[in-house]
Order: structure tokens, then C-alpha cells, then sequence
């Protein structure tokens, strides 16, 4: 649809539909719409995943690369996040027009997946002091129906989970320890994504919270909360968006909201 | 509160698209559609090596010599008298340019609306300075092309009381070609809902409105809270229309219909789950054969 926005009346309709519990297409204010979910669908990566909630279609592909590791951190390895947005997702993207929207996607996913417990970083180093596993997390949106940020963070769950790090042997001779990496594919280990954090966007519309809004909704809502939470409750990231101020009630209550998703299927 | 993943390979396999049809009118971009050179090549088609090619994905057509394909998914090409919904989206000297998912921005003219005060009023230069109080940007209308310019470009006017602003209500977007040309596009169905299906693919259901007030000619809406029930019926007639156009169903009036009786066993938000909206159309398909329509 066109950029012009809704009219008057439309928003209205969704402001009152929301106060109702009975939004546009049914749904209560804390339903999520369908979601299909496919792994393992590029072969060039080592792990992908593809997640499709209604209009919005996130593709996650993760390459592993063996690099030194940071001096600063020499017993753990790396992730990395990139977000392509599309000009296919809508026209909006087209040049540089995406770059802001991905960069804001990269930057909550790096502090979500920053805590120590997201993933087993120190199974990520190799050799401890000299070289570790780098995931490059390349995100790729190829359409935008609303709720992108939890569409993005469920698809790069499952492609971690889906992730198969090839095994590595190591030889010494002088000088030095030589790294063979393994040719089987069969050959390979898994990383532990249980404590991999998904992001949870509330939206607030009107005086009610609203999980998984579309797109329509979401132009009716004046600011959203997005939590990066774990399967155990955890916390690891927050992040407030849109023009509207939120009181630190509707904040807590929000937050509520949020957690109330922690009994979320693990993937 | 509910969360409903589930895995691409477990999607239910459907009934198939091509039921009823002989699927050898589907053709996609690049395939031969005859060697005769007896034909004419129409839209969607291009000649090559002496051979006539789609170029687009579609269905072939054929009218006497006259081969076209047309394509499943598509911008919208206007015709003179289809009804339209659009969405204002600029204002310019004297006209208002609307988006009607067609390859170029409409445009609705100030001479060709209907102003409040009657018919045949003469537009001043006050009523131009009041464009935006008629329609600004966001504004959703109904109107009917008059004019195809040259270039694409639809000329659309509203000189009828049943065109106009759009109030309150839910609009659905499906592609131009699921929607079948009838006479009347217009329908205020029994179940206290009305739906406009625009020839752009543009859907528009609302709750039905009584009586249309002619002095304000249409220009103001209602603001009040819709009924939850009626918001029952347009939540629900518009996951049928999405549910017929996934399953690539053309949509009138009958077949909404259908799909609304058939759905009524589920409640509204289980008409997002595939599975129950495969089998909801199936019924529809057997019911719309049955009755040979």
C-alpha cells in the first residue's frame, strides 16, 4: 500500500477495534497471526532458516569463518549481524533506503544476543587466544507486513539452531598449531540456542497493548516496546520506539505482557 | 493469548489450482504458446523465432485470431466504468492524485466530484481553496474511471451519490485479476455488512449504513464506535476474501457468500490457519459446481 497512511476513519476503526479485543482480522490483542517456519534451505550457508508471519518474509542465512580472536575477549568467539532489506520488501528500501530500518534491526540484535548466557561463546573459540569461530548472521528481508523485528529474531533463533559448525582438528608441528577443518558435512556440531533470545514488540494503541501488530496497526500506534527476552526470563534488551511518550506503568504492564510469551514452543 | 508456529513441510498440500480447468492454458514467461502464425499477438505475448512466447505468467486467452495471456498477478489496467477504490494520495492544482494500484498515480479531477449543494453548482475558486476539506492525503474513496488517458493515467470521477468517501471500515488487497467483472460491484450483503469489490483488486467492507446524507454530499464520516458485532461480520468477511484469493478463487458476490456460511463453524481468527482455509474453500468450489455457476 501507498506511504500516505490510513485516513481518519480507518484509524479510528483499528482504535476502536483494538478497545474491543477484536482486531481486524479476529485476532485478540495478544495473538499472534500464523507463522510458518522452514530451516536448512540454502545450501551455501552452514545454517538458514525462513520465517513467514502473514505478509512479513524474513530469510536468515549464518556462514562461519574461522578469524584471530579479539584480544580484548581471547576465550570466546564471535557473532556478527548484517540486515539486507530488499527494494522487493517495498520501494521504500530502494538505494539507501533501508539502511536505517537495518542498522536498528543489527543494533537491537547485537544487544539482545550480547549477554553471556545467549549463546555458548566460549564453544565458538577454537584456540583459545588465536582463533575462534566468527557466525555471520545475514538477515534478508523480502517483505514487510508488520512485526519485523520478531519475525527477524525468531528466523535468526532458528537458523542458529539449525546451525552445523564443521569440526576442526588440530595438529602441532614447529611453530605453530595447524587447523584442518573437517570435509565430512556429517561432521559437524551443533550450538546450543536454548538461551537465545527472541524479541517481543508491544504496541501501544490508544490505552491497550497490542502483540504482532500488521502494518495498519502499527500506524496507529504512537510508541512500541521491544524486549529481547530468553526462554528463562531473562531480559537482555530493551528498546522504545515511535513518536509517543509511555508513563512507567504502561511500561511495566507492557513488559508483563512480554514475559507473559516466555512458554513460547521452543523451536 | 496464542502463538501458532508451524514448520513449511507440514503446509497442507491443497486442492490443486487448476481444478475444473485444462491446465494447458497456464502458461509461464517464455513458453511457446503455438508455431501457427495465424494468430495475432495480443497483451502479455511476444514473437520470437516465428513463434508466439508469454511474457508473462497467466492463463491464455484467446478471442478469434486474437491470442493475449492474462497474468495471475498484475498491476491494474483500467477500463472505462470499472469501479475503483483509492487512496488520496497528493493534492495538485484542482485535482487530487489517487493510488489505485494501477502502474501510475489516478486522478480525480475538482470538476468531476460531486460537491455538497447539489449537482450543478459551479466550482469556485473557494471551492478549491476547500480541496482538502472534501479529501486529503490518507483518504480512502470509491470511484469510477472515466478516462483512460494516453498513458496509462486514469482520469476517475465520482459524479454519482453511491461514489464518494469511505468511512469506517477494513480494506483488503487482492490482485486485479481475482476480481470477476459483474454488473454491480456494489453489495450490501444480508448479513449486515457491505462490500464493494473495486476492479483494482481493492476490496472495501463496511458496516452498512442506513441512510446516506445527500447534503454533505458524502464528505463526512462517522466517527462513532462500530458495533462489536458488526465488526464480527467484517473481520470475518475479510478473512474469506483473503482465504478465496490465497487459493487464487475469482471473488463475486455468491462465492463470499459461500465462504461466509462454510466459515461459520470456526471462529474468525481460525480462518488465518491454512489448513482450515483449504478446507473452507474446497466447500465453496463443490457447492459453486454444484451449482453449475
Amino acid at each position: 500500500m501507498g506511504d500516505a497512511g490510513l485516513s481518519e476513519a480507518e484509524k479510528t476503526f483499528i482504535l476502536h477495534s483494538v478497545q474491543d479485543d477484536f482486531r481486524e482480522d479476529g485476532r485478540g490483542n495478544e495473538d499472534f497471526r500464523h507463522m510458518e517456519l522452514e530451516t536448512s534451505l540454502i545450501s551455501n550457508t552452514n545454517g538458514s532458516a525462513r520465517v513467514r508471519l502473514a505478509n512479513t518474509d524474513v530469510l536468515v542465512g549464518v556462514k562461519v569463518q574461522l578469524t584471530p580472536v579479539d584480544p580484548e575477549r581471547p576465550e570466546v568467539g564471535r557473532l556478527e549481524f548484517f540486515i539486507d532489506c530488499s527494494a522487493n520488501a517495498t520501494p521504500a528500501f530502494e538505494g539507501r533506503g533501508g539502511e536505517e530500518l537495518g542498522s536498528e534491526i543489527s543494533a537491537m540484535l547485537t544487544r539482545a544476543y550480547a549477554f553471556p548466557g545467549a549463546v555458548d561463546f566460549h564453544s565458538l573459540c577454537v584456540l583459545p587466544g588465536q582463533q575462534c569461530w566468527l557466525l555471520y548472521v545475514d538477515v534478508l528481508l523480502l517483505e514487510c507486513g508488520g512485526n519485523l523485528f520478531d519475525a527477524v529474531s525468531i528466523a535468526v533463533k532458528a537458523a542458529l539452531f539449525n546451525l552445523k559448525i564443521p569440526n576442526v582438528t588440530m595438529t602441532k608441528d614447529e611453530g605453530g598449531v595447524e587447523l584442518d577443518l573437517s570435509d565430512d558435512p556429517f561432521d559437524f556440531k551443533r550450538l546450543d540456542v536454548s538461551g537465545a533470545p527472541i524479541i517481543i514488540t508491544v504496541n501501544k494503541i490508544g490505552h491497550y497493548h497490542v502483540v504482532d501488530a500488521s502494518e495498519k496497526e502499527e500506524e496507529c500506534s504512537l510508541a512500541r516496546l521491544m524486549l529481547g527476552v530468553t526462554e528463562k526470563g531473562t531480559i537482555t534488551a530493551m528498546r522504545k520506539e515511535g513518536s509517543g511518550s509511555l508513563d512507567p506503568n504502561s511500561i511495566s504492564d507492557m513488559m508483563e505482557v512480554n514475559t507473559r510469551f516466555l512458554c513460547l514452543p521452543g523451536i | 493469548m496464542s502463538v501458532d508456529i508451524r514448520l513449511a513441510s507440514s503446509r497442507p498440500a491443497g486442492a490443486d489450482l487448476y481444478h475444473g480447468e485444462n491446465p494447458g492454458n497456464i502458461v509461464t514467461p517464455g513458453d511457446i504458446i503455438t508455431a501457427d502464425t495465424g494468430f495475432m499477438r495480443g497483451h502479455g505475448t511476444y514473437m520470437d523465432d516465428e513463434c508466439l512466447h508469454a511474457s508473462v505468467a497467466g492463463t491464455v486467452e484467446r478471442v478469434n485470431k486474437l491470442i493475449s495471456v492474462r497474468p495471475l498477478k498484475t498491476r491494474y489496467n483500467g477500463e472505462i466504468g470499472d469501479v475503483v477504490i483509492g487512496r488520496i494520495r497528493e493534492l495538485a492544482q484542482k485535482r487530487w492524485k489517487v493510488e489505485t494500484h494501477s502502474r501510475m498515480d489516478s486522478v480525480l479531477m475538482l470538476s468531476s466530484v460531486n460537491l455538497p449543494g447539489g449537482e450543478l453548482r459551479r466550482r469556485s475558486e473557494e471551492d478549491e481553496k476547500m480541496m482538502r476539506h472534501y479529501l486529503k492525503e490518507g483518504d480512502l474513496i470509491s470511484a469510477e474511471v472515466q478516462n483512460v488517458m494516453s498513458d496509462g493515467c486514469l482520469s476517475l470521477h465520482t459524479r454519482s451519490l453511491k461514489y464518494g468517501k469511505l468511512g469506517q471500515g477494513s480494506l483488503v488487497c487482492v490482485s486485479p485479476s481475482l476480481v470477476l467483472r459483474r454488473k454491480t460491484h456494489f453489495h450490501n450483503l444480508p448479513i449486515g455488512a457491505s462490500i464493494i469489490l473495486g476492479n483494482n483488486g481493492y476490496i472495501w467492507i463496511s458496516p452498512t449504513v442506513q441512510d446516506k446524507s445527500e447534503e454533505s454530499g458524502g464528505y463526512e464520516t462517522n466517527l462513532q464506535p462500530v458495533s462489536k458485532s458488526d465488526r464480527e461480520v467484517i473481520a470475518r468477511l475479510r478473512n474469506c476474501v483473503l482465504a478465496l484469493a490465497e487459493c487464487k478463487m475469482l471473488l463475486f458476490d455468491t462465492c463470499i457468500i459461500y465462504t461466509y456460511e462454510a466459515s461459520l463453524k470456526y471462529p474468525v481468527k481460525d480462518l488465518l490457519k491454512p489448513e482450515v482455509v483449504v478446507e473452507v474453500v474446497d466447500l465453496v468450489r463443490q457447492r459453486l459446481e454444484l451449482e453449475g455457476s
